[in-house]
């Protein structure tokens, strides 16, 4: 315990120099923010952080956001492993195209791809059209928003996917095979629980990126307090309304939640990891 | 099961990987397929175990033909190079898996399954390690695992890809032994691939020597080795000297040396060569009778064999392999100008000797 910084020695020098950089890095870039949000709220007292976050409005946003976000990564999760699968194991013409198209969603900037999926969905746009006879609508509704957090998520499950697909031995399947496995046994017991922690990790990531999404969805969701409200939008609009404390306070639980959620998340990885055994 | 393999072709784009290939493999037989890399003994197998199709020939297993059948359906047991061993599972249901995924109506019951596993595991010796996970265990241990997983379904049929490429030296020599132990306990036919000559000479009940997509020679071990058919098993088998001659109606002479032959009678003046083994070398200090004069350049005496290099006058170089005290005996030191006789000689007319001088 003399020096925790000098464990092992290593021929790679800078460690110590290193590891500083990052500690102040991290410091300035992620706890800062963070000290501040938390600092701006203490001030509000508890009585106005209770009448700032306790409001039904405020309530029903912050559930809204969690639960679109929630649904939006588990669609992710099957149809983001199906692209990644097809990427990964049949050739066809235009993959490389296909490929570069799962990406489209990073590069996009937030409010083109809400103002596309407004015109898309909307009750006279190309798609919404023919939903709103069935009595479906997509956009200014919960679903509306829904669909703009998949398209943003998408890219997350896929990307961390893919690589564990394709590392994944073509061996093993044949064992399988040759052990007299189906198919779908071969599926079920051999590839799906190897790329099960990269899943998760994809499912984690678009989940997270959802809760805090704003440009795609504000255009889509139309916005109707306790209907389609997310609770980004409450943010921001306690901002233009100079309510910086009643802000934070909103961001804060945003914050604790989302702490939760991914600290659980971290905890079926670490099982996970564990099941597979020490590498 | 017996195995008939018949003219069977595989190409894959331009390349030939297997030309015309027939083989019988008997009931209970221990055979390795021997050869360099890229000479087709992996396709080979692949093609038994059915995980490829051969563009032309048939499979027999047991005189039914499998050509057409599924890998599944084959009931063959197949060993991977790189274990292939499931990484989430444990050690237990990694040996498991083959039983619980058979349909329900043959599936044993969770007890049976259990009994059978641990039956498997203490005949690798592993049994205390059945909880560990495949991560946790050491080269050996996993290609033992994954030889008990591909037993647990009781296979007519076991192929090994190179079962033992993986592992160290010592491992290797030690698993060598106990396949051929297992082997003679279980009496399974069982194919194994291998580029290593020592191994498949040591483990092997036969040897098929593979090279370019065709068999070059298959016989037992011994007489492989005593007698190879063609200069490419010579020289694949392990090291040799070359000494290039003439053969003239079954007469050898190579330089001064001459050696009556009890074969190529009607060779007529034909160019040949003689591949010479370094411990069928004799080395002598008179030049009466030698086969070759050289000067000595290295002198490594380690081990039971003391091995002398020699250079010939045309920069050639020879190798031999002498006793210690034969080495004693000569009193040689480097620098020495000695004489080598062969014991014995393998020797080929150029017309099918030419094509090729292999390193190994």
């Amino acid at each position: 315990m003399s020096n925790i910084l000098n464990l092992r020695h290593s021929v790679l020098p800078g460690f110590r120099l290193s590891f500083g950089i990052t500690l102040f890095w991290l410091a300035l870039i992620v706890l800062l923010p963070f000290a501040a949000l938390v600092y701006s709220t203490v001030g509000m007292g508890w009585d106005g952080f209770a009448a700032a976050v306790g409001s039904p409005r405020v309530i029903a946003a912050i559930r809204l956001s969690f639960f679109t976000a929630g649904l939006s990564a588990l669609i992710n999760l099957v149809f983001g492993f199906l692209v990644a699968w097809v990427l990964v194991r049949y050739p066809f013409p235009g993959k490389r195209l296909v490929d570069a198209l799962v990406d489209l969603p990073f590069a996009l900037p937030t409010a083109v791809a809400g103002i596309a999926l407004t015109t898309l969905y909307a009750p006279n746009g190309w798609i919404g059209q023919y939903l709103a006879p069935l009595g479906i609508k997509v956009s200014f509704t919960p679903l509306g928003i829904i669909v703009a957090l998949t398209f943003i998520g998408l890219p997350f499950v896929v990307r961390t996917v893919q690589p564990v697909l394709e590392d994944l031995e073509k061996e093993l399947e044949e064992a399988a095979t040759c052990l007299g496995a189906s198919r779908w046994d071969i599926f079920r017991r051999v590839i799906f629980p190897a790329t099960l922690p990269s899943l998760i990790t994809g499912g984690t990531m678009a989940f997270a990126r959802a809760t805090g999404e704003y440009g795609s969805v504000i255009f889509i969701a139309g916005n109707i307090p306790m209907v389609s409200e997310i609770a980004p939008l409450i943010i921001v609009s306690k901002l233009d309304q100079f309510d910086q404390q009643g802000a934070t306070a909103v961001a804060l639980v945003m914050l604790g939640i989302s702490f939760v959620f991914l600290l659980l998340i971290n905890l079926i990885q670490w099982w996970a990891a564990r099941r597979h055994g020490a590498r | 099961m017996s195995i008939e393999i018949r003219n069977i072709r595989k190409q894959f784009g331009q390349f030939t990987a297997l030309d015309n290939v027939s083989l019988d493999i008997a009931a209970g037989e221990l055979l390795a397929l021997l050869g360099p890399s890229g000479c087709g003994k992996t396709t080979l197998l692949r093609i038994i175990a059915g995980l490829e199709k051969p563009d032309a020939g048939q499979v027999l297993f047991g005189g039914a033909d499998a050509t057409h059948t599924h890998v599944a359906e084959r009931q063959v047991g197949f060993v991977f190079q790189h274990y292939a061993l499931f990484r989430h599972m444990t050690v237990f249901d990694n040996v498991a898996f083959g039983l619980s995924v058979k349909p329900r109506r043959e599936r044993p019951s969770q007890e049976e399954i259990r009994e059978r596993v641990m039956k498997l595991l203490k005949m690798v010796q592993l049994d205390w390690l059945a909880d560990a996970y495949p991560g946790q265990l050491s080269g050996g241990q996993r290609q033992r695992i994954a030889l008990a997983r591909s037993l647990a379904v009781e296979p007519k049929v076991l192929l090994l890809d190179e079962p033992f490429g993986a592992l160290d030296a010592k491992v290797r020599k030690d698993l060598r032994r106990w396949l051929r132990e297992l082997h003679n306990d279980m009496h399974i036919t069982s194919v194994f691939v291998t580029h290593d000559q020592e191994e498949a000479l040591e483990v092997s009940d036969r040897v098929v020597v593979m090279d370019h997509g065709h068999i070059e020679q298959v016989g037992r071990p011994d007489d492989i080795y005593e007698h190879p058919a063609t200069p490419f098993v010579t020289q694949f088998l392990g090291d040799v000297n070359l000494f290039h001659g003439r053969v003239d109606a079954g007469q050898l002479t190579i330089g001064s040396y001459e050696q009556a032959l009890g074969q190529h009678q009607d060779a007529d003046g034909d160019a040949a060569v003689a591949y010479v083994r370094p411990h069928d070398l004799d080395l002598t200090l008179q030049a009466a009778g030698a086969l070759a004069q050289g000067r000595v350049e290295h002198i490594h005496a380690v081990g039971p064999v003391v091995r002398v290099e020699l250079q010939q006058a045309d920069g050639q170089t020879i190798e031999a392999a002498v006793s210690k005290e034969r080495f004693r005996a000569l009193g040689i030191v480097p620098g020495d100008t000695v004489y080598v006789t062969p014991r014995k000689l393998a020797v080929f007319l150029q017309e099918d000797a030419g094509q090729q001088d292999y390193v190994i």
